[in-house]
């Protein structure tokens, strides 16, 4: 049994369904990258597993489980329970992720003590911890989301996730507003996760060469369904889908032909 | 025969900050592609919004055909905005949203007089075929149009005015890969087609390598490297530019090359650093780099590159080991 198991899941706003996938799973100490363009039903996808897809008016058919138990149609107080606490969940945007009046230690352990730390020394405690293993100085806690760069900003999204010792991470897009030495950082990270805390991963990215370098699996979806999907060597080496072949054609790459090495 | 535009010894000052701080370069004429790259805070954009006359200057020159654009004032700046034209980011704030595309070209085709009053539309209609676009477009809203079609429609009125010269900032950063791919194609066969030379402002390695022949890399408001695009990522003169070329990542395996970590954040250009503006990131530094500001220098044929140690890193010296011994790292 994978630590996330989604099947048949059906999203639709009004009769017009958005998502329509048959299969997609995401086993503990494993990175499995969602691929696609704008508008593809990602981001939805996640919105029906975190179980908010109602919040933007969208109707949710099918099964999504997680650990064991089903998600579709529990209610929104067992869900609290499972969302924050075991699914964690990382935002493309780490400025619009934070409120911008509050210190981030204050966000930080209130995450904390809505999520089951003990006491404020403990969740001050994993707060310090779960800084350190990110390589960022516990001092940053006394700071304003808008002291901090974006990818100070996104290590400390991590960083909760991480304090809350999580199971599952959903991250969307986590490096698309990051430059690029930045976003190598936060992959490693992400690496670090999946290896030393067997989290799973479920990584979106609409940029192909980032899902290839660090996802296991990848599935590509397209107009909300899944047109491919297998291990990234495969998927990337040999690709079956044309559509895949066009979305692998149109990232750049560096190019260095007619240069004596 | 002298460069179409060049830039001297740029200096933008924002209060006490330096944001572009002695940066230079030349734009040959057309068809040619310039790479302007660096990270969150290089001041590549700063540098951009100067040329156009969009920013303020603090210092240095810029030239265009000889003409010092910086002192540029009325009809003679009127002149110089037909010559040279920027395409911004996000079309979305650069497309007025409550006018239609073909009023928006139109707007441009008659303020600068391009061409008679009936003669508009059908301008209009050569515009956006040139994009790619259907004429039909002409009649929507910007709201009606994807990122990547909004984007052609930046493109088509920075065409309009028949421009010599284009900066293109970040044009394709705000869309996905697939119209990423299509822009790129089209900036490609413009170039060509009206023999342009342009500006490409950017963070993607890959897209200079793509559309430029020589590249300008910024760190901290000044010119780290600069050269012939293909062998300054083959073969970085820079630290700096090593290190950015390896976190690129590649879809293929074979493609990537191991990532040289850059230890702690990005600096800001409110504190800059004493000595080269890199050390405090550089796996490289020695006590010279802390002390001394390394000169932009000639490190080959058409490679400039500001670090005491170019020689070093361009003979491939790992930069994935702690600081090195060759210059030993005794006190001063």
């Amino acid at each position: 049994m994978s630590l996330l198991e989604i099947s048949d899941l059906r999203i639709c706003f009004g009769t017009r369904p958005v998502v329509e996938l048959e299969r997609l799973e995401v086993d503990r100490a494993e990175i499995v990258g969602l691929a696609g363009e704008s508008g593809s039903g990602k981001s939805m996808t996640t919105m029906a597993v975190l179980g908010l897809a109602a919040t933007v008016g969208a109707r949710v058919e099918g099964s999504v489980r997680f650990d064991g138990q089903e998600l579709i149609g529990l209610p929104q107080r067992v869900l609290q329970g499972i969302r924050g606490r075991r699914i964690a969940m990382i935002f493309q945007s780490p400025a619009m992720a934070f409120n911008p009046v509050f210190r981030v230690g204050q966000i930080f352990l209130s995450a904390l003590e809505l999520h089951g730390a003990a006491s404020r020394g403990e969740a001050t405690e994993r707060a310090t911890t779960a800084l350190r293993s990110v390589y960022l100085a516990p001092d940053l806690l006394d700071r304003y989301p808008s002291q901090l760069s974006g990818g100070q900003l996104q290590r400390i999204s991590i960083a909760i996730a991480l304090a809350l010792r999580c199971d599952l991470l959903i991250a969307d897009e986590p490096t698309s507003a990051l430059d690029v030495t930045v976003q190598g950082d936060v992959l490693e990270l992400l690496r670090a996760l999946r290896d030393d805390k067997k989290i799973g991963i479920l990584f979106i990215s609409h940029d192909l060469a980032v899902v290839a370098e660090l996802c296991d699996r990848i599935a590509i979806m397209r107009k909300g369904r899944v047109v491919e999907a297998g291990p990234t060597d495969r998927v990337i080496g040999q690709p079956q889908d044309a559509y895949t072949r066009e979305l692998l054609a149109a990232v750049p790459a560096i190019k260095l032909a007619g240069v004596s090495s | 025969m002298t460069a179409l535009l060049e830039v001297r010894d740029l200096l933008v000052r924002f209060g006490p900050v330096r944001a572009v701080d002695g940066v230079s370069f030349e734009l040959p004429r057309g068809p040619y592609g310039l790479g302007l790259v660096g990270e969150s805070g290089s001041g590549k954009s700063t540098v951009g919004r100067a040329i156009v006359r969009l920013g303020p200057t603090a210092g240095g020159d810029v030239l265009f055909d000889g003409d010092d654009v910086l002192q540029l004032r009325g009809p003679g700046l009127k002149k110089y905005r037909r010559a040279v034209q920027i395409v911004f980011q996000d079309p979305d704030n650069s497309l007025d949203p409550r006018m239609k595309i073909g009023t928006t070209i139109a707007e441009v085709l008659t303020a600068h007089g391009i061409v008679a009053r009936r003669q508009v539309a059908g301008r209009v209609r050569e515009l956006l075929q040139e994009v790619a676009l259907d004429p039909a477009f002409s009649s929507r809203f910007p709201h009606q149009l994807s990122g990547g079609q909004r984007q052609r429609v930046a493109i088509a009125r920075a065409l309009a005015v028949g421009p010599r010269a284009l900066v293109l900032d970040e044009p394709t950063s705000a869309l996905d890969v697939t119209a990423q791919a299509r822009i790129l194609a089209m900036i490609q066969r413009l170039r060509d087609e009206h023999e342009l030379a342009y500006l490409l402002i950017t963070h993607n390695l890959a897209v200079v390598s793509e559309l430029c022949e020589a590249t300008v890399v910024l760190y901290l408001g000044k010119v780290a490297e600069s050269g012939p695009t293909r062998e300054l990522l083959a073969h970085p003169a820079h630290p700096y530019t090593k290190a950015l070329r390896s976190a690129v990542p590649e879809v293929k395996a074979d493609a990537r090359t191991s990532r040289i970590p850059l230890t702690g954040e990005p600096p800001s250009a409110a504190s800059v650093p004493p000595g080269c503006v890199f050390h405090p990131r550089c796996p490289i530094a020695v006590d010279r780099c802390r002390r001394e500001i390394p000169a932009l220098r000639i490190v080959g044929p058409g490679r400039k590159a500001a670090c005491h140690r170019a020689e070093e890193v361009l003979g491939g010296i790992d930069l994935r080991q702690p600081a090195a011994t060759a210059h030993g790292g005794g006190p001063a």
